[in-house]
């Protein structure tokens, strides 16, 4: 037995070979039989949510390159809870666009695996690696309806941007390596700290590279050409799935990388990072204004979010350090049950995308239309929605922190931001249906998961307490 | 605490009501009438609730009685707090009158989805209410941006033709002017936090914290905005015309009677109290823009063709009144401006309601397709001329009163305002009268206007309680006067306080008062 050194990485190895299992019950499948393939990614995320817990305060270091600290634990959680909610959303989707539910679950689960080593991973190149492991199989999803243009031109753009940026981040970690003679991050953390290396024009050049990297994966501006168009050809679910779960592994290694192992270089990368937050805002926001395609601006809304979390990276201190595990956590729930009301909405060669497809849904759909409406409120930040309250933690911080500026260009886009959200509401409740075409009833089972997503939402709207004191605990163990 | 957390229950009691109508299933609106029925009963239990408070309430004290205090989220010292004094208690009241009467007046016009309707109704006064009662900073953001949603609905769901444009403008306003003071609140929390070591948004706690005058002025100016927009404050107040118009008649009875009151009561509440060295700085041009604001709505409303718009510019004009009461900064000031609410919420809610009866029956609110009313609705005209008397202040009338003490406060500080904001009172009397010659008097020009009916028992019901406030109001001011005046008093102490050395002022001499001028000049 190679014993305790396992511990660390158990969760990941449970998601993989859920993963594994799903595949080869694909393989197996008679054509036509049903099976439960849904239900095998299930257990292998319940079983990774309770390892996760079982290890919660243990510290469990594996192979010396992953810790599971609560903070990488934190953000498995939020994974394995996008996982769980997306793989319980999927069934009537796949089924609808004739999608392979073995290679779809299992490329799920994939990804998911790789971006919880990323979420606890302690070293550049197994960052590095679990950034690559979830990338590809995300490129797949996103290329997954091989018979859509959209979807191939989308795929197709995320893959040749992402290989791009991954050489990026790659020659970032070479230029770290070669001054600091490790990739170990607690190794490099010592070295900076202890050489004062800010002046090395070298090191700020490999931080500017890790930032390009980073930059990419969480979509932040100028590196966010690729997501309007990735977003849009992905099927609606998968794009839920990538604007969540990739953001919030992205921002989790971000967040290790750069408030703990580059914390001594502060002064030099938070102004970089503040006009990255600035742009991403303003651009995410007001582009999304234009658009009359719900997706697209789903997408870009996903974009204005990214700022926000960037926005909590800047401003990170003692009080306001745990707003970005709150804000991520609370996004992830809202946004892929978002893109998920779309996802359910959809048929096979009509796309429920367009604003004008949302006309007067409330007479038909009345529930679906109320589940959606909470989750634009809660994504536009109105009490008492999750949306406003971590919202209103990230501006909190921005302002101890004495940034007052990006905390007023943050609550000004989110007014911008309500003003597309709420066009939305209009055609659901203030316009009259047109047209005879009949709007698919979603499952029972994923309107339950609608609507259990609602009821979290709400109570981290109205009792926020526990879930901010996790946080808290959480993020101090990196910062 | 009290053993019945009573301020709880009346905030939590109307959408503990909307709650419960969600599941009744209403296919085709077969149950309309229960749903009116059920949302009209949940009203009145709420009103009864007011009053309950009202007589609990201790007339003599100036501080926060019947506190309710919770922590909440301690990471950042948010608190469940509530509390009411003499300023809260009687919108409270207000809004416990108003909710019930406006319902009643919607068994005619609202027809549609009637369930949501209650729903958003109902959801709407608890959220109102928590504005009112809500001493924790936290807490009142949260009651004053969750209000926004059900008025968005009813406009948006509700209203007439262009209610889309007007919701949307609504919320986006609205919105616009409060998160900045978000950025303020927090601006402020966290100097509480450097000063003791904690956060707090406790409305006490920052009161007691001595903010430094660079933050107060920037945080005053966040804080005014979001209130000025809105009261609305000449020049935010363009959205309040469509809001209005667009807003079906209970909607518009709730935004005039209540949501433009909790702009002023920002005002009275927080933004005087919080930041009394800026104020006093901004106190003059607040009141420059409150008298554009009177003379302005009035010229407007004298030109509108439609009753409603006019209606709604003579609230510009009112609401003028209230903020000039406020920046005068003394007692009389202060307790014209909060009585001055009152009545706009009585009066401007029932000229609402009549203006939405002639619309049930007629379609149509424009003036010239009326005329000649008063011999085929008598007793509509004769309620009509009374609350368009008491729109008016005429002595005996609860308009009056509040008038009389804005203009009373106003002259005490500087004359010039007085002076300029008593045209308003003429003006208005000019286009309320003018307006209500034209609908009423006259023969009968439009043969549809020959078989209108007059009151249904329902609307008679609606109409009736407003009369008998506006006359009561008028006749017996002090029942309403007294219990504010401990509050009122405190705050104007709070102001004085804050400028020890400006107390003996020039302007008034042996007035134990501050003129808001002096300390403007002083700057």
């Amino acid at each position: 037995m190679i014993g305790p050194a396992l511990n660390g990485v158990i969760p990941v190895i449970c998601v993989t070979l859920a993963g594994l299992a799903c595949l080869l019950a694909e393989a197996f499948r008679h054509k036509g039989e049903r099976m439960p393939i849904a239900g095998l990614g299930l257990i292998g995320l319940a079983g990774a949510g309770i390892s996760s817990v079982l290890l919660w305060g243990r510290r469990a270091e594996s192979f010396g390159v992953v810790v599971a600290d609560e903070f990488g634990l934190f953000i498995s959680v939020v994974l394995i809870g996008i996982g769980i909610l997306t793989i319980v959303l999927s069934p009537g989707v796949l089924e609808r666009e004739g999608l392979p539910a073995g290679e779809y679950y299992g490329l799920v689960l994939f990804a998911l695996a790789g971006m919880m080593l990323m979420a606890v991973a302690n070293d550049l190149i197994v960052i590095f690696l679990a950034l690559e492991t979830f990338s590809l199989a995300v490129y797949v999803l996103t290329g997954m309806r091989r018979d859509r243009l959209q979807s191939t031109e989308g795929a197709f753009k995320y893959f040749l941007l992402g290989a791009f940026s991954s050489a990026f981040f790659l020659y970032g970690i070479a230029f770290i390596f070669g001054l600091t003679g490790s990739t170990n991050l607690d190794a490099i953390g010592t070295a900076v700290a202890a050489r004062a290396m800010s002046a090395n024009p070298l090191l700020l050049v490999g931080m500017g590279l890790l930032i390009v990297g980073f930059g990419f994966k969480v979509a932040a501006v100028p590196f966010h050409m690729w997501t309007p168009d990735a977003y849009e050809g992905a099927p609606t679910m998968v794009t839920g799935f990538m604007s969540t779960a990739v953001k919030a592994a992205a921002f989790a290694a971000f967040a290790r990388v750069f408030l703990s192992t580059l914390e001594p270089l502060r002064a030099d990368w938070t102004p970089v990072l503040w006009v990255l937050a600035l742009l991403t805002m303003i651009l995410g926001t007001v582009v999304g204004v234009a658009q009359n395609n719900l997706k697209r601006m789903l997408a870009y809304s996903s974009i204005a979010h990214g700022g926000y979390l960037l926005v909590a990276i800047v401003a990170a201190n003692e009080v306001g350090k745990a707003s970005i595990l709150f804000y991520l956590a609370v996004y992830a729930v809202t946004n892929l049950a978002a893109f998920a009301v779309l996802a359910l909405l959809s048929e096979h060669d009509r796309p429920c995308e367009d604003l004008k497809d949302y006309k007067g849904l409330w007479h038909t759909h009345p529930a679906v239309a109320a589940l959606l409406t909470v989750f634009l409120l809660s994504l536009g930040g109105f009490p008492p929605m999750a949306g406003f309250v971590a919202k209103w933690y990230v501006f909190s911080a921005a302002v101890r922190s004495g940034e007052y500026a990006l905390a007023i260009v943050g609550v000004l886009t989110s007014v911008i931001s309500v003003f597309f959200y709420l066009r939305v509401v209009v055609m659901m409740y203030m316009t009259e249906r047109e047209g005879d075409e009949i709007v698919p009833r979603p499952s029972r089972t994923a309107m339950a998961a609608l609507a259990l997503s609602v009821l979290v939402i709400l109570y981290l709207g109205v009792l926020p307490t526990r879930m901010l004191d996790l946080a808290a605990a959480s993020i101090s163990t990196i910062f | 605490m009290a053993v019945v957390p009573l301020l709880t229950l009346i905030i939590a009691l109307p959408f503990a009501g909307a709650l419960l109508l969600l599941p009744v299933g209403n296919r085709d609106n077969r149950r309309e009438r229960f749903f009116h029925v059920a949302a009209l009963a949940v009203s009145l239990v709420e009103l009864a609730l007011t009053l309950v408070l009202w007589t609990r309430f201790d007339a003599t004290r100036g501080d926060f009685q019947m506190v309710e205090r919770i922590e909440w989220i301690p990471a950042f010292g948010i608190q469940y707090a509530l509390g009411v004094d003499g300023i809260s208690l009687f919108l409270v009241v207000l809004t416990g009158f108003l909710t019930p009467l406006a319902l009643l007046s919607s068994w005619g016009s609202v027809h549609r989805k009637v369930k949501e309707f209650c729903f958003f109704m109902l959801a709407l006064e608890s959220a109102m209410i928590g504005v009112f009662l809500a001493t924790d900073l936290f807490l009142f953001y949260l009651f004053w941006d969750a209000m926004l949603i059900p008025m968005y609905f009813l406009i948006g769901v509700w209203g007439y033709d262009r209610r889309i444009y007007a919701a949307v403008k609504f919320i986006l306003y609205t919105m616009a002017g409060s998160v900045l003071m978000l950025v303020a609140i927090l601006s402020v929390a966290y100097l509480h936090s450097t000063a003791t070591g904690s956060y707090s948004f406790s409305y006490e706690a920052l009161l007691a914290l001595n903010i430094p005058r660079a933050l107060q002025v920037w945080c005053f100016l966040a804080f005014a905005v979001a209130f000025a927009i809105k009261v609305p404050l000449f020049p935010f107040h363009t959205w309040l015309p469509d809001a209005h118009v667009e807003a079906p008649t209970a909607g518009s009875v709730i935004l005039a009677g209540i949501l433009l009151k909790m702009g002023t009561y920002g005002l009275v509440r927080f933004a005087f109290p919080l930041f009394p060295d800026a104020a006093a700085y901004f106190a003059p041009y607040l009141a420059v823009l409150a008298v554009i604001g009177i003379v302005y709505g009035a010229l407007v409303a004298m030109v509108q063709p439609d009753l409603k718009k006019l209606v709604a510019y003579s609230s510009v004009s009112h609401l003028g009144f209230v903020v000039l009461g406020i920046a005068a900064m003394n007692v009389q000031g202060l307790q014209g401006a909060v009585y001055q609410m009152l009545n706009h919420g009585v009066s401007t809610g029932a000229l609402f309601m009549l203006v939405g009866m002639l619309s049930d029956r007629r379609h149509t609110r424009l003036i010239t397709e009326f005329g000649g009313l008063k011999s085929v609705m008598p007793r509509f005209v004769a309620v009509f001329m009374i609350i368009t008397l008491s729109s008016i202040g005429l002595p005996g009338l609860n308009g009056f009163v509040g008038e009389f003490l804005v203009l009373f406060g106003a002259f005490r500080w500087d004359w010039r305002f007085a002076a300029v904001a008593a045209s308003g009172v003429i003006l208005s009397a000019v286009y309320m009268l003018w307006m209500f010659q034209r609908v009423n008097y006259g023969s009968v020009t439009n043969p549809k206007n020959e078989g209108l009916k007059d009151l249904s028992a329902r609307e008679w019901w609606a109409l009736a309680p407003t009369v008998a406030m506006a006359v009561f109001m008028g006749v017996a001011p002090w029942i309403f006067l007294q219990p504010m005046k401990p509050a009122i008093d405190r705050i104007v102490s709070r102001m004085a306080d804050a400028q020890p050395q400006r107390v003996v002022s020039a302007v008034v001499g042996e007035m134990d008062q501050v003129s808001p001028q002096s300390r403007g000049a002083g700057e």
